[in-house]
């Protein structure tokens, strides 16, 4: 989607402020909230994409919204959506009479060791790439709707495959679980230039994990 | 798409409309961390109902926050570099497959299933950004701090990365490539940080006292003076 989270290359944020001693979370709500998260899609039945529902949220809330009210958003939706709870539920704050005690999926003992969690695109299966490193390739000029990886500011530009990432399933179909669409993705330099014309440095670069229906041969 | 702009609104507006600028100003001072605000509430609430529902264990919420706040972190990332700057042959691994390197030292998890490791040298600077989201390597530097998930820098990092060097401290020579990577994929970017001149002496323990998270993330270089060096 043309949203406002796929920012690069917009101008007029201000300079970077840098928090001193920041802490992991600012509030205690923060914390919670990513390990509810975190407990939930171990389940299995949570959905662990909360990105297309976060890039859902309009422009002006998205802006104004700290980043764990964003999730907090998302992760409302999702809940709802999932069939875990039900609205009325959420609304509520308490569980439905007679609704059935599920044994909670994550132990503290698995809790502690941060698991590994293997994110849904990562796939073996094995693929033909259509392309190979040293190769020119152009980013599609495509403008979907929904879920995408391939940032707006990068499209219609040239670069070079600089690396091959291997086979990961197409966000833009698997978060919504229409398919997987498994494909290379890979490493594909641009000179900065290309992207931002003669103001940007003749040396400078940047480099962007591009699945391979983003691309076309230059 | 099952969810809807009303969705958002109905779920979000209270939070949203009471607290302007928040998430852009890191300068306000956090009043909600005293006075309960609506997001404490509702999580709050979340949380019990989940219990209730025994869909989450309290104890196992208490520890992924441990987890979160005290296991992963910079420090994890700095022992990563010092051992790469004191062991060449863990500095090739280091370089050719970063996930199993890093797991030598017992780094593993959470956005880390697949962790790309770039080397900083007198001509090449590493820069890592997610544009779109907040992609970041939580095994060895921890959960991202505000400014790296900010509007400010995801627009800018990729567009403009030399100002932002610029505004951590840090001058690049004209002379030298600035390598932004802008973490689209499951990859995530962890920079290796030039090793500071006069470091020879050093022990490993000493070398990772001089690693910040920032030199790792590619706004600031490594050393007792950071990027002003």
């Amino acid at each position: 989607m043309n949203g406002v989270h796929d920012m690069g290359g917009m101008q007029g944020f201000g300079p970077v402020h840098a928090e001193k001693d920041e802490p992991v979370f600012h509030a205690r709500w923060e914390g919670r909230l990513a390990a509810m998260r975190r407990a939930l899609i171990a389940t299995g039945k949570f959905p662990a994409a909360l990105r297309p529902a976060i890039e859902s949220i309009p422009p002006a809330d998205y802006l104004r919204m700290s980043y764990y009210e964003k999730w907090l958003a998302a992760f409302v939706e999702l809940l709802a959506s999932s069939g875990l709870v039900t609205r009325e539920e959420i609304a509520s704050g308490k569980a439905r009479r007679g609704s059935v005690k599920s044994v909670p999926a994550l132990k503290v003992s698995e809790a502690g060791s941060f698991p590994l969690r293997i994110p849904a695109e990562m796939l073996h299966t094995a693929v033909t790439p259509r392309f190979r490193i040293g190769q020119s390739v152009r980013a599609r000029n495509i403008n979907p709707a929904g879920h995408t990886r391939l940032p707006r500011y990068a499209r219609g530009r040239t670069g070079v495959i600089d690396k091959d990432h291997g086979v990961q399933a197409l966000p833009d179909t698997n978060v919504y679980g229409k398919a997987e669409n498994p494909q290379h993705v890979y490493g594909v330099r641009f000179a900065a230039r290309e992207l931002w014309g003669e103001q940007a440095s003749p040396q400078d670069s940047v480099h962007i994990d591009l699945w391979e229906d983003y691309l076309e041969p230059a | 798409m099952s969810t809807t702009r009303r969705g958002f609104l109905a779920t979000t507006g209270a939070a949203a409309a009471g607290d302007a600028a928040h998430g852009q100003d890191m300068g306000h001072g956090h009043d909600h961390q005293v006075v309960p605000s609506d997001p404490a509430l509702r999580v709050k609430a979340l949380e019990s109902l989940l219990v209730e529902k025994g869909l989450v264990d309290r104890a196992a919420l208490d520890a992924l926050v441990d987890t979160y706040e005290h296991k992963v972190g910079p420090r994890n990332g700095a022992r990563v570099v010092a051992r790469a700057w004191k062991d060449p042959a863990y500095k090739q691994r280091l370089l050719e497959n970063g996930t199993s390197a890093i797991a030598e030292l017992g780094y593993s998890g959470e956005q880390g299933a697949d962790i790309r490791v770039v080397e900083n040298t007198p001509k090449v600077h590493n820069l890592i950004v997610c544009t779109l989201c907040s992609c970041y390597p939580w095994p060895v530097l921890g959960l991202p701090p505000v400014w790296y998930k900010s509007a400010a820098y995801r627009s800018r990092a990729v567009i403009d990365p030399r100002s932002v060097l610029r505004e951590f401290g840090t001058e690049i020579a004209d002379d030298a490539e600035v390598r932004v990577w802008d973490s689209t994929a499951a990859e995530r970017y962890l920079v290796l940080p030039e090793r500071p001149a006069g470091t020879e002496n050093l022990k490993e323990e000493e070398l990772a006292a001089l690693v910040t998270r920032d030199s790792m993330i590619g706004v600031a270089k490594a050393g007792p003076l950071g990027g002003k060096a």
